[in-house]
């Protein structure tokens, strides 16, 4: 096609850029710059759920729902974990660390043939995985970053850790997820982004 | 898919904000809010990507977005000082489904900008102007002092068309002599003088920088709006 071997010697005149040097790029996916701090991003306004009505559930195609208050959720094993994060809006952030529960300790013992998940939260934020990007030491459930109790800009009480995809399926002030056996697009997924948003492979938007 | 643009005109909006208008010649058309992702490559082959809001209207040919030059930033102050009236750059939109706003909608308006999160709410506003059914609009937005107001002569002619708009501006750091408005951070006072009242369900789209908008979404909450009427968008160190 024509229009794509033209864009290819596209050049931006007089554009240098600011690189570097002390990020190695093997650390950035395409089209992300590194910050320093921590933007926010979130639809609406920030939840402030009351900890004694807290609950984390997993409910949908299970035999036996589970569910969690905010005092047997603290009581599980915990992880602390350094992760690179990325979000669509092109920041990255590197060597962030977080604690909470590994959704292999939520799930352990779980009974279900489903293979997708809808992450739900309060505020009505849904987001929506393949089970497998939950399992295999891939996702948490954190209260904790770099050492305090996680903000509630940030998605606190509790908001789900998934550090291998775009930051929007690390849903904030997340309460729990409905396993589903078709995969079912949340709500960034019905509004034009992707519906996996793999960073590595620029999976942004609808089409990617 | 990316497309090339070409800026077709220049506006200087303040000192450190301006417009650029562009030519984009198979744009699939936008509604008032979303925004578009710009690329620049260097001869090298090294690429930067950021996202822009549009302000233009849904109704105009050419596309226009609103940038802020940040003195540390890597592509503002390329779109704002390097570029000129010719030049292509690299885009791809528009983006976002969700912090929009169609004309149709009666729900009365209510925008609420911090600094340059004015921008898509401006796109809101001259969709507005452009259509046949105008809800009732209210803006409150918040600059630093009265020369870092973007689109300020637009913004006074729309409100006095007398089609139910009203624009409500607050001076946080320098007023000019004679200033009667707000002077000060945006507060409880100030947003229950400006928001509707709750009846009927009004709709709220607030954009600027993530402390602004933590606050003006936490006051319209706390005056018993229901959080699904409200909108945000935040901007921090995602600009650039």
């Amino acid at each position: 096609m024509a229009w794509k071997v033209d864009l290819m010697g596209f050049i931006s005149r007089g554009f240098r850029g600011k690189r570097r040097d002390n990020v190695s790029s093997a650390r950035v996916p395409p089209g992300q710059h590194v910050v320093a701090d921590f933007p926010v991003l979130s639809a609406g306004p920030t939840p402030r759920p009351a900890l004694d009505e807290w609950t984390f559930s997993i409910v949908g195609e299970i035999d036996e729902p589970k569910r969690w208050t905010w005092k047997e959720f603290r009581a599980l094993p915990s992880e602390t974990v350094t992760k690179d994060i990325h979000c669509v809006t092109k920041w990255s952030k590197l060597d962030t660390s977080w604690k909470g529960v590994s959704m292999d300790t939520l799930l352990e013992g779980v009974e279900s043939a489903a293979d997708f998940a809808t992450v739900f939260s309060d505020g009505g934020y849904t987001t929506n995985l393949p089970l497998d990007d939950l399992t295999g030491s891939k996702a948490w459930v954190v209260y904790e970053f770099d050492g305090q109790p996680l903000h509630p800009e940030h998605g606190g009480p509790v908001r789900l850790l998934v550090p291998h995809l775009y930051f929007w399926k690390s849903a904030k002030w997340v309460r729990g997820i409905t396993l589903q056996n078709e995969e079912q697009p949340g709500f960034w997924e019905s509004n034009g982004y992707h519906m996996r948003g793999d960073p590595w492979r620029e999976q942004r938007y609808w089409g990617d | 898919m990316w497309q090339v643009a070409e800026v077709a005109e220049l506006i200087p909006e303040t000192p450190r904000v301006a417009s650029l208008v562009l030519k984009v010649p198979d744009w699939p058309g936008h509604d008032a809010g979303q925004h578009v992702d710009v690329r620049l490559t260097a001869e090298d082959g090294y690429q930067a990507q950021r996202s822009y809001s549009i302000a233009s209207p849904p109704e105009e040919s050419r596309l226009a977005i609103t940038v802020e030059r940040l003195e540390d930033g890597e592509v503002s102050p390329y779109l704002v000082g390097e570029v000129k009236v010719g030049d292509r750059i690299e885009l791809r939109g528009p983006i976002g489904g969700y912090f929009v706003w169609k004309a149709g909608d009666a729900h009365p308006l209510l925008l609420i900008a911090g600094g340059s999160g004015v921008v898509p709410l401006m796109a809101m506003l001259r969709h507005r102007s452009a259509a046949a059914a105008k809800p009732p609009a209210r803006m409150l937005y918040s600059s630093r002092k009265l020369e870092d107001v973007i689109y300020k002569e637009e913004l006074d002619r729309l409100a006095a068309a007398g089609d139910g708009l009203a624009v409500t501006h607050v001076l946080t750091r320098a007023q000019p002599p004679g200033w009667k408005g707000y002077a000060r951070r945006i507060d409880r006072e100030m947003v229950s003088d400006v928001a509707w009242p709750e009846e009927p369900a009004p709709l709220v789209f607030i954009c600027g920088p993530t402390s602004f908008v933590e606050t003006a979404g936490g006051l319209l909450v706390d005056l018993g709006y229901d959080p699904s009427w409200i909108k945000t968008e935040r901007f921090g160190a995602t600009g650039g």
